[in-house]
């Protein structure tokens, strides 16, 4: 039996700002006045990850994602609870934790301006002491996969954002860690790298089952895409934590269904009426008049689509609208992530909530 | 046991490399690092003859600006060389790969050491090709050992300054500033420690730059100084032994409460 990939119990961190003196001997601040302030980035999280997961980690900007990121690659220590890697502790085993896992962030500085892509990838395998062949044969993997191989002669310090960004991604997976942690690794990366990326990520985790990834992001049909389970997290919690498809079941009650209909009729006003139908919402344009029914069962759409037939509508399209993970989101957060920096984000419409 | 040597030496060369790369990328540097110590030299060298000091004071002025590179070197390239690396982000893979710190600061070290070798060697070529240095060791053998020992006395005190700069960022800038002006007074580097009160010139000798001058000077010119040659070559070894030992205590202890206090990865402080 195999431990878990990545377990925290009750976990909490805490950063702490100390009132600055002026002087050595300038008075401390006394008890209650303007003490030392405290900022909880992670508060009593509980998660439990398996070998072979792709685990997503979704959350508005301090949400603490990176914090917990930083506890499990041993360069912070937790205020209280546990946190384990490969089933040993973060604080008690870090030196044997840290062969076994590697972490990229995205939009990272690091390397050597002075050196080029290859010098610096076999600098960052050196100290994990992959041998130089083994390195290189990585690496010219690693480059094509991200289309760096042309410029892997080139300094780094000549490399665009993007570029670095490619590069440090290679870094990641040099060293062939058994769980690695990917701290927002498409950001500022075009279209098609970012494809290439995910498609990458699912393929090397196929490659190696007892592979774990740990991956935060901001775009929410990344982590759709590729996440096996799913954590959201604001304000140090964890709110949910789900596969995908679960959490959108949680978040959508009601059936519903988008229907466009010719313009002229109003047989729709009555659909209401009909027994099964949650709510109904009607938007006018000039073309057609968009329809949303919330059904309380599915089987329900028959008799809508006959009651509109009946009552002279003529339907151009009908779909099943599914809900995303930014539903989910938005429904536990309060708001989108693109606009987590608003606090006071209207909430959607009624049907859009479901 | 094997493993762990092995990757110790492979981290140290790793990160020696981006040094020795620089030595040879960078194309102005030669100009930059030894054409302007010697210009600070020849001021002095023109005062020594102007006051028809004997020759070998001239030869203590260009070991001195030679030695000084290594000091420099020791500040800048190994003690502030970790907020450098926190900076940049790069500290926080090192600390997260299983490498140790101790492997990363001997590289830099290393790295340091070569780098800052040809420059000192350039200045040294220069300095006694230019004001014609009388050289007359008494020892090439105690010469090489003086020259080895205060290397690595003053990279063990660089390894402590950097695991100080691990916790105190910036903090540590200033006080490693304040010890830059003071030591070229105390290590003597334009005139022989002997002018100094002899309570002075002990008190002196704590500093590895100081105590490796001044012998090497002993051997080279064959000048009196502070303690007998013997006597701080020991101390030098006795030094290079606690410095790296204390260093290693102190990154442990410093990298503990770093990452209890989250100053690993935080940058600009």
């Amino acid at each position: 039996m195999h431990p878990p990939a990545i377990r925290t119990h009750r976990l909490t961190r805490t950063y702490r700002q100390p009132r600055s003196r002026r002087w050595p001997w300038s008075p401390p601040a006394p008890p209650g006045g303007a003490a030392d302030r405290e900022f909880v980035a992670l508060n009593d999280v509980s998660l439990e990850v398996q070998p072979g997961e792709l685990f997503g980690l979704l959350g508005p900007n301090g949400a603490g994602k990176t914090t917990l990121i930083k506890i499990l690659t041993t360069l912070l220590a937790p205020t209280s609870g546990t946190a384990e890697v490969d089933g040993l502790d973060v604080v008690q085993h870090a030196a044997a934790i840290r062969p076994r896992i590697n972490m990229v962030s995205g939009g990272e500085s690091s390397g050597y301006g002075i050196l080029n892509v290859r010098e610096n990838l076999w600098l960052f395998a050196r100290i994990y002491g992959v041998p130089t062949p083994v390195a290189y044969e990585r690496m010219e993997r690693m480059l094509a996969v991200v289309g760096l191989t042309d410029q892997a002669t080139s300094r780094i310090s000549y490399l665009s954002t993007g570029q670095r960004q490619k590069m440090n991604f290679c870094r990641g997976f040099i060293t062939d860690p058994k769980i690695l942690f990917l701290d927002e690794p498409t950001l500022g990366l075009d279209v098609t790298s970012a494809r290439a990326i995910r498609a990458f990520l699912r393929q090397w985790m196929k490659e190696k089952p007892e592979r774990t990834l740990l991956l935060t992001t901001h775009y929410m049909a990344e982590a759709e895409e590729l996440c096996d389970r799913v954590a959201i997290i604001d304000h140090g919690r964890v709110l949910a934590c789900d596969t995908p498809a679960n959490l959108k079941r949680q978040v959508q009650k009601y059936p519903l269904y988008e229907l466009q209909l010719a313009p002229g009729t109003n047989g729709w006003q009555s659909l209401s009426q009909l027994p099964g139908v949650h709510q109904t919402a009607a938007t006018t344009t000039p073309t057609t008049v968009e329809l949303k029914v919330a059904l309380t069962q599915e089987s329900v759409i028959a008799a809508v689509v006959q009651a509109l037939v009946a009552t002279g509508c003529h339907i151009l399209t009908l779909k099943k609208v599914e809900p995303t993970l930014e539903d989910v989101f938005i429904e536990l957060v309060g708001h989108s992530l693109q606009d987590d920096a608003s606090a006071n984000t209207p909430a959607r419409p009624a049907l859009g909530e479901q | 046991m094997t493993a762990t040597l092995r990757l110790f030496l492979a981290a140290a060369m790793a990160r020696t490399y981006p040094r020795v790369a620089w030595l040879f990328r960078s194309n102005s540097w030669m100009i930059q690092e030894t054409v302007l110590p010697v210009l600070a030299v020849a001021a002095f060298a023109y005062a020594y003859r102007a006051m028809n000091a004997p020759p070998a004071y001239t030869g203590f002025l260009v070991l001195g600006a030679a030695m000084t590179t290594f000091w420099l070197n020791v500040l800048w390239g190994m003690g502030a060389q970790l907020y450098w690396e926190r900076d940049n982000g790069n500290l926080e893979l090192y600390v997260m790969s299983p490498a140790p710190l101790m492997a990363i600061l001997t590289g830099m070290a290393l790295g340091g050491m070569t780098t800052t070798l040809v420059r000192a060697t350039a200045i040294t070529l220069a300095g006694v090709w230019l004001f014609e240095v009388p050289i007359q060791p008494s020892s090439w053998g105690l010469l090489g050992l003086g020259f080895v020992l205060t290397l690595a006395a003053l990279y063990g005190l660089g390894m402590l300054l950097a695991s100080l700069f691990l916790m105190w960022g910036r903090g540590a800038w200033h006080w490693v500033s304040l010890l830059q002006e003071p030591v070229y007074l105390l290590s003597g580097t334009n005139f022989p420690i002997t002018v100094f009160p002899r309570l002075l010139a002990l008190v002196a000798s704590v500093i590895p730059l100081t105590l490796g001058m001044d012998a090497m000077r002993q051997v080279l010119f064959r000048t009196p100084g502070v303690l007998a040659v013997g006597i701080e070559l020991s101390v030098l070894a006795l030094l290079a032994v606690v410095f790296f030992v204390v260093a290693r205590w102190a990154l442990r202890y410093l990298e503990r409460r770093a990452r209890e206090e989250g100053r690993l990865s935080v940058r600009w402080q």
